[in-house]
């Protein structure tokens, strides 16, 4: 009877899949955040090389974000398949 | 005019136009009339998945499209039926269409086995999925792409072709800008020199591709408006032909370094390294077709949601609320349609920019000892 009570209660998947949405936005936010912070800095120490250092930046951020997609799309499965 | 008194009539009128719709809602609360509920999921995944005709507007409730053809081949009987989707589309509930024999209709978008997709009803009433290789929206729209591309390039080629030292054109300094770019800036830095001239059409192609095909989806009207890179089979195809050119072309000290590479001898001989990097090859192109999908679809959502807000707010609590929201919405739905344009840029650079450095890495030759 208690597994049946927990098995009720556990039907706010919906609800939980947005909190999981959130968490991994907020490792998106500071994964990308921190790129972005070395590359403020490397760029203020020598502004000769800020476009390769904007280069580099492009792609750690995109493939960070890839990563938060990878998540999200795990999200979006839980809740429509 | 002094610049103050500009700024203060500009927030007054502002503010007056954003309140009007107050007005409206005074007056809405008397009739109540009796509107169907509008529905966010389908909107979304009508304007984000692929259809058979493309849907232009309402005219006093009769439907402007463009009714693209559909062509399908039925399981198990083997006939091939070709007809325009004009016959499926404007069905009503519960009716088939009959073309030689097999009845055919589309599930709503909102059906559980087969949303959006045409099905054939057989004689005992069960349903099937025949094989389906229509011209539907999403290769309108790769097709679009394909001869704007060829439109766009092929003439400078000629032109560069019939005389190599004439003084360049504007238009060939815009195509020879836009290539060297890519060229320069993508290709070079990763590719070894030799193997350049071997790769660089593929990387070209692929970038311009997703830059266009990302772009025509933005424009909202006829014939650009087909959501073409946020859907996961066209990614895919694009990931299996970067894994296509990293393996096929790779080098045989590439092999080696993934079969037998230069570890110690008890991580190759239980298979672990040669394991794992079979499956980072497959691993990286399907975070190449992930990334893509799920970037270009997510902004294409929220777009539609932002817009969607103002029927679902005037859904719930009157039309007045809903012109309030109305102006809020735009503002916001502008500002993400900018983000969509650099998302645009940058999905298509990271993706050719990563293909580069996968297919850079397959042809390294192995430093001398």
């Amino acid at each position: 009877m208690l597994l049946s009570t927990i098995l009720e209660a556990v039907s706010f998947v919906p609800g939980l899949v947005s909190i999981g949405a959130a968490i991994a936005i907020i490792g998106a936010g500071l994964g990308i955040g921190k790129i972005g912070q070395s590359a403020m800095e490397a760029m203020a120490r020598q502004p000769e090389a800020a476009g390769k250092i904007q280069t580099g930046m492009i792609i750690a951020a995109a493939l960070v974000e890839g990563a938060t997609f990878f998540a999200l799309a795990v999200c979006l499965l839980a809740v429509l398949g | 005019m002094s610049h103050v008194l500009k700024y203060i009539i500009f927030s007054l009128v502002f503010a007056c136009m954003a309140l009007l719709p107050f007005q409206g809602m005074a007056q809405d609360t008397v009739q109540e009339p009796q509107k169907e509920k509008f529905d966010a999921k389908s909107f979304i995944f009508s304007h984000t998945g692929d259809a058979y005709c493309y849907h232009i507007t309402e005219i006093k409730g009769r439907p402007i499209c463009v009714w693209l053809p559909v062509m399908v081949k039925c399981k198990d009987g083997g006939s091939w039926h070709c007809f325009s989707s004009k016959h499926v589309c404007e069905l009503k509930e519960g009716e088939t269409f009959e073309h030689n024999g097999a009845h055919f209709y589309v599930e709503p978008i909102s059906a559980d086995k087969y949303p959006g997709k045409l099905v054939e009803v057989k004689a005992d009433g069960s349903l099937s999925r025949p094989f389906d290789i229509s011209f539907t929206r999403n290769a309108f729209g790769i097709f679009l792409v394909c001869i704007f591309l060829l439109a766009f390039f092929l003439p400078a080629a000629r032109m560069y072709k019939k005389d190599t030292l004439a003084k360049p054109t504007k238009y060939q300094g815009l195509v020879e800008w836009l290539t060297y770019t890519v060229l320069d800036g993508i290709v070079r830095p990763n590719i070894p020199e030799k193997k350049v001239k071997k790769f660089a059409p593929y990387l070209l192609t692929v970038f311009f591709f997703i830059l266009f095909a990302n772009l025509f989806g933005l424009i909202p009207f006829f014939p650009f408006s087909a959501n073409v890179t946020g859907n996961l089979s066209i990614t895919l195809v694009l990931a299996l032909l970067t894994y296509i050119f990293v393996n096929v072309f790779g080098n045989k000290h590439y092999w080696k370094d993934i079969f037998w590479p230069d570890v110690p001898i008890f991580l190759k001989a239980i298979p672990l390294m040669p394991i794992i990097e079979l499956i980072s090859t497959i691993i990286k192109p399907f975070a190449l077709m992930v990334r893509l999908f799920a970037n270009i679809l997510a902004g294409h959502i929220v777009i539609l949601v932002l817009m969607g807000l103002i029927f679902i707010i005037g859904g719930m609590y009157g039309t007045g609320m809903g012109g309030v929201t109305s102006v809020i919405s735009i503002f916001m739905t502008v500002f993400m349609f900018a983000m969509e344009l650099l998302v645009a840029y940058i999905q298509a650079y990271v993706f050719t920019i990563l293909s580069a450095v996968f297919i850079g890495l397959a042809q390294q030759e192995p430093e001398h000892e």
